[in-house]
Parts: structure tokens; sequence; C-alpha cells
């Protein structure tokens, strides 16, 4: 299925991409992260398990079970910080 | 001059005026008998070092930023007997001395004004998607999240943590 992939932050940079399209076999939130992390590179390095990183779905804060769908919009970025 | 019309929440890259806003939430309700208001303001230095912060970055999340703001103000109306809200968080550029956000309540009386503040800045602290990216005289550097910042909203009973390895709902 098809979802749009934000970054932000810090993880925006390294990735080097704000935003892209992606065809995705993951149904989960947490299997979208492993398929990511097993592109290598700036992917592995900034997803990497071990790392506080933050999740949204449809721009609502949100856990790694949560199930993809069809035109779903995922961000994935570091601790918050503003204020 | 914000009118009965003022929108609750506010992303703007602007300076923001704290009597304009408090007046407008005060024309709202003539049964306001308190309003409190929050301004963080940004500093040139962080805790042990010597002020070198001459400049900072603020990123959002457009979109899902104001979606958040929106709900915590909703779940600060369930919790608090209020009357009026208003919040503004500036982005962009922004430098020290400058006003970065504004969180106004206003109620009957000063203890749910003074307790729907604190709740709404412990919640936008770890839960709005705001990054700051700071720049010193050695680089940018962007800005750690605190657990002292998730300890503040674990007081009101909200187990959500922005530092944890594993991102929660």
């Amino acid at each position: 299925m098809n979802v749009t992939v934000k970054y932000f932050a810090s993880i925006r940079e390294a990735i080097g991409l704000a935003s892209e399209q992606r065809d995705t076999q993951a149904t989960t939130l947490g299997a979208l992260r492993e398929e990511l992390i097993a592109m290598g590179g700036a992917y592995a390095d900034s997803l990497a398990r071990g790392k506080a990183v933050r999740l949204a779905f449809n721009k609502v804060m949100c856990d790694e079970t949560v199930v993809l769908i069809e035109g779903a919009e995922v961000a994935f970025f570091p601790p918050v910080t503003g204020g | 001059m914000p009118t009965r019309n003022t929108p609750r929440v506010s992303i703007q890259s602007t300076d923001f005026d704290l009597s304009t806003e408090v007046a407008a939430l005060r024309a709202q309700d003539p049964r306001v008998g308190a309003v409190c208001s929050f301004i963080g303001t940004v500093r040139d230095r962080t805790a042990g070092e010597p002020g070198q912060i001459s400049s900072m970055e603020l990123e959002h999340y457009p979109g899902m930023t104001e979606k958040s703001i929106e709900a915590m103000i909703d779940a600060a109306r369930q919790r608090f007997d209020i009357y009026g809200v208003r919040v503004i968080h500036r982005v962009g550029l922004l430098r020290p001395l400058d006003q970065i956000v504004l969180v106004a309540v206003s109620s009957a009386h000063r203890g749910e004004s003074f307790q729907a503040c604190e709740f709404l800045m412990d919640y936008l602290k770890t839960q709005a998607p705001f990054w700051k990216k700071e720049q010193t005289p050695t680089g940018a550097r962007w800005v750690d999240a605190r657990v002292s910042d998730d300890a503040a909203l674990a007081k009101w009973g909200i187990a959500l943590e922005n530092t944890s390895f594993n991102a929660q709902d």
C-alpha cells in the first residue's frame, strides 16, 4: 500500500528528506520502521532500535502497534523540545 | 485586535502581545474572575554553560501541532472549570530575550486558571511536535528532551513519555 512518510528535526537532517511516498509491505508502524531500518545508511542509523524515536499516525502521536492503512500519513521524529 | 472569534491556538513566526491576548480572553466572558498566563522566553544558555546561544530555529509539524494543542486544551477543559484558553507558539528563527510561547487561561477563580495553565504547559512541553535547534560558537545542535519534563506531566496522572526509547501513545 502507499503511505506518506514524514521526518522531522534531527531525523529529517540525517535522512536528507522531509517527506516521501512509499509503497510498503508493512502492516503496522513498527513493521514500517523495520522496513526503513533495513534500507541501511542514514535510515538505519537514525531509526535504530535503542534510539528515542517518536511516531505519529495521521498527525496523532501513537505507538508502533498502530495498523497502517492506504494513504496514511506516518511521521518519525525525535523527542519533542518545544515550549 | 482579537475578537470573540480569536482562535484558541496560533502557530506563528511573529511576536505576540500579552495585553492584547488577555484583553481578548476577558472580553469573551463577563463571568471571568481570574486570568493566568505563562510566557516562555528564549535563553542564551543551558544549565552549566556560559551564555553562548546566539539564536535558535524552531521547527514544527504543521497540522499536527495545532491538532495536538487543541486536544490538550480539550483535556484541560474537561479537567478544570475554565472559560477561555489561548495558546500561541512561535516558530522559525528566535533570539535570546524573544518571547516563544504564551499560554493564557481564564476562569471564575484563580485556582483553576493557575492549574490549567501549568497543566497545558506541562502537556505542551512533551507532546506538541516542536523541535529547537540552537546556534552556538561551536556550531548548531538539536536540544535534548528532558526527563524532568516527563515527570512534570506525570504528576497530573498522565504517563506519556517523550524521552523513552519506546514511543507510546
